[in-house]
């Protein structure tokens, strides 16, 4: 039992880490421009697909700096002639332009990379162990996630909070057209920051491709539970967006590893069921891809604003 | 304006849509034929549904497959249950006609449009597309776990030759199913135009359009978005019951995000503020999805492209860009006005093909010439730099034609 929570603690942790890595930057663009972009997840799905197709030739390190700022620009370009278009139709008219484009960039993923899952992983000697608990190895890969990861964090915290450009970002999150009138180009911050939270999509697909799968429905597995992230902590909320994201990490990776059925804990409560009819037997595992979007309702229905939002959406 | 000519005016369209309904089976005589256009038939009534939440009540929903889904799988179980009622030759199924099954399909949907859609209309917007969105991925991914209702990965099959036969409709070949799939469209068709006509249907729009406002008169907006939900939930659901006769199978597909964006695709497409918007949508899209897949691999994307375009140059979709032409007409003022919009058209054609001819050659890339490239007679070799330069000057001109078309339109506004 203690080795499950052990290990289930520390791959809820690396999840929650992965989604806030992805959900970061959804917050960023939602606060700023009011787009929810529901294309992010397939940013985060380019930058594992570059970073396997650069691998190949420049090796893996190389590739896991040079994905990222590659989907930046890709997402620069995006904002600059497909959202700034439609910016002016309204936000509905933005989040059909970033469905149409989630859509458009899963079936280019398909044709080009096949539908089946490349073979994109982690050098060999990342996969050694880098501890053993009762018996279990923990893969140096993993912990080399969990350090890049939070040093993006610091990263992302510095900038936000102690540069120039931090200052700006964070003014127009409030006050844009204020930002505006004293002289700096808010348009080029926006395409800034939208870029920005494409790398940050991007870094989480190249780290997390070799350790999920690389595959054309990793985008559509994904992006979902990250809008769940977002609206569970808030809408614009960076870190109420850090909890939900540990959150569901941790849910998700419990219910998978915990091997008990309803039936189970109904019956350990002292209900006395079938264990194994059909509503009953239904294990905890199974439920586990549905957590978030249950937690999702629930948030909504009990606290619309989520929970560190300011505002209801 | 007398009255009489305004209902004469009111009247005309629908007598002409079933003028062109019972034209169809006298033109048209391959089963092939019809078996497209009796998916068009369900995706016209699905795409509508829609509409009466996002176009005119301004709800987008990623969740509408939902009640499509059940719709369908309320169907298509009761007419295992009039199969086996007529099998054994008594019970009350036994007499139960399969044309009827949609009105299965509209209560079922309705049903469980009522039973989550209070708390979902609390608000519009952002909120209410997450909350839908939700919904849809918890309905699909629950299915997988009562196989009992929802038959698992390989979904619930059934016979739709059972029961009693009406009109002389034994519904065995797509050209019979069709007299069913056009009674019901026709029939779903005019009563969502008729719900757009009604007070709550009127109020829908004032929801979309000045929710505050309304608030102020006194209307409550989140009574009046749970109503629309509910419709939309059951016209959706009618839409899945005429799917489960057609296809007389229903897997959770149906009930899945993909089945939601079809409905916001075709709807989009079409147009959102005009009515007849979502029948052009779904009848292109539809169109699109079965001519083009037999000739390329990359239908689905082709799909996907002409919905960016439309939202990026004709937000108002194709239905809405006839309409603007048309009040131009009435005003006067086409001459003026028709430049700016052929100029968008060309940047469209321009973008188009240069996408058409980067799909084809990454398509080439990695799986060789497809049937599409060959029947266009493309012949470009992607490892020459001049390809790709030509591409790249087909999307430029098109972005300066837009440019140029942008200022235009400033200019003669």
């Amino acid at each position: 039992m203690l080795e499950v929570i052990v290990f289930s603690t520390l791959n809820g942790v690396l999840y929650g880490l992965l989604l806030f890595m992805l959900s970061s930057g959804l917050t960023l663009i939602f606060s700023m421009m009011g787009v929810l972009n529901f294309a992010h997840a397939s940013f985060y799905m380019l930058g594992a697909y570059f970073a396997y197709a650069l691998g190949l030739h420049v090796g893996f390190w190389p590739a896991l700096l040079l994905s990222p700022v590659l989907v930046a620009a890709l997402g620069a370009m995006v904002e600059r002639f497909g959202l700034r278009r439609v910016h002016e139709h309204g936000h509905v008219a933005e989040l059909l332009f970033t469905f149409g484009l989630a859509y458009v960039i899963d079936e280019l993923v398909h044709l080009i990379w096949g539908s089946i899952p490349v073979s994109y992983s982690a050098p060999e000697y990342m996969r050694a162990p880098l501890f053993s608990l009762f018996g279990t190895d923990y893969s140096i890969y993993r912990g080399v996630i969990i350090v890049i990861a939070v040093l993006m964090f610091v990263m992302l915290w510095y900038l936000l909070k102690k540069t120039r450009v931090g200052m700006l970002v964070r003014a127009a999150l409030t006050h844009g057209s204020m930002v505006g009138h004293l002289g700096h180009n808010v348009p080029r911050l926006f395409m800034g920051v939208f870029a920005f939270g494409c790398a940050l999509a991007a870094l989480a697909g190249v780290i997390g491709g070799p350790l999920l799968s690389t595959e054309p429905g990793m985008a559509q597995a994904l992006g979902p539970v990250v809008f769940v992230v977002v609206v569970v902590g808030g809408m614009g909320s960076l870190i109420g967006a850090f909890y939900a994201s540990l959150l569901i990490g941790l849910i998700q990776t419990f219910f998978v590893a915990l091997d008990v059925s309803i039936g189970d804990i109904l019956n350990s409560l002292g209900w006395a069921v079938d264990p194994y009819g059909e509503v009953t037997g239904i294990t905890l595992a199974a439920i586990a891809p549905m957590t978030p979007f249950i937690l999702l309702v629930l948030i909504l229905i009990f606290r619309p604003r989520g929970l560190m939002g300011e505002l209801e959406p | 304006m007398s009255k009489r000519f305004s209902s004469w005016r009111l009247g005309m369209p629908w007598v002409a849509v079933l003028m062109v309904l019972l034209l169809i089976p006298v033109v048209v005589a391959s089963n092939g034929t019809f078996s497209i256009i009796n998916v068009i038939a369900i995706h016209i009534v699905f795409a509508l549904s829609y509409n009466m939440l996002l176009g005119q009540g301004g709800m987008l929903s990623f969740g509408h497959a939902v009640f499509f889904g059940l719709g369908a799988y309320a169907a298509i179980h009761v007419m295992n249950l009039i199969g086996d009622a007529s099998y054994e030759g008594h019970g009350l199924w036994a007499h139960f006609p399969v044309f009827l099954l949609p009105l299965i399909g509209f209560f079922a949907g309705a049903l469980a449009a009522t039973v989550v859609g209070w708390p979902f209309s609390r608000r519009a917007g952002t909120a209410f597309a997450m909350i839908t969105l939700g919904l849809g991925e918890l309905v699909a991914a629950g299915s997988q776990m009562f196989p009992s209702v929802f038959g698992g990965e390989a979904g619930v099959f059934s016979n739709r030759m059972v029961g009693p036969i009406w009109f002389g409709l034994e519904l065995a070949q797509p050209a019979q199913v069709y007299g069913f799939m056009a009674f019901w469209t026709f029939v779903a068709a005019l009563a969502m135009w008729a719900f757009t006509r009604t007070p709550l249907g009127r109020m829908s729009n004032a929801v979309r359009d000045n929710p505050d406002r309304l608030q102020f008169i006194g209307y409550q907006q989140r009574n009046i978005r749970f109503l629309v939900f509910i419709a939309a939930g059951g016209f959706g659901g009618l839409a899945g019951g005429m799917a489960a006769v057609n296809y007389e199978i229903v897997t959770p597909e149906s009930l899945g995000l993909l089945t939601s964006g079809l409905a916001l695709l075709m709807a989009a497409v079409g147009g959102l503020g005009v009515f007849y918007g979502p029948v052009v949508g779904a009848v292109l899209v539809t169109l699109m999805n079965s001519l083009l897949s037999d000739y390329t691999d990359a239908s689905v994307l082709y799909v996907g492209v002409v919905f960016l375009l439309v939202v990026m140059f004709a937000p108002s979709g194709v239905a809405g860009g006839f309409e603007q032409v048309r009040l131009a007409w009435r005003r006067g003022d086409l001459g003026v006005r028709l430049p700016g919009w052929l100029s968008s058209a060309l940047a469209v054609v321009l973008y188009s093909s240069g996408l058409v001819a980067t799909v084809e050659l990454i398509y080439q890339i990695s799986h060789g010439k497809d049937k599409l490239a060959r029947s266009l007679g493309f012949e470009a070799d992607p490892a020459s730099p001049l390809v790709w330069l030509v591409i790249a000057a087909l999307l430029a001109a098109g972005y300066g034609v837009s440019k140029a078309g942008k200022r235009y339109r400033e200019v003669n506004a």
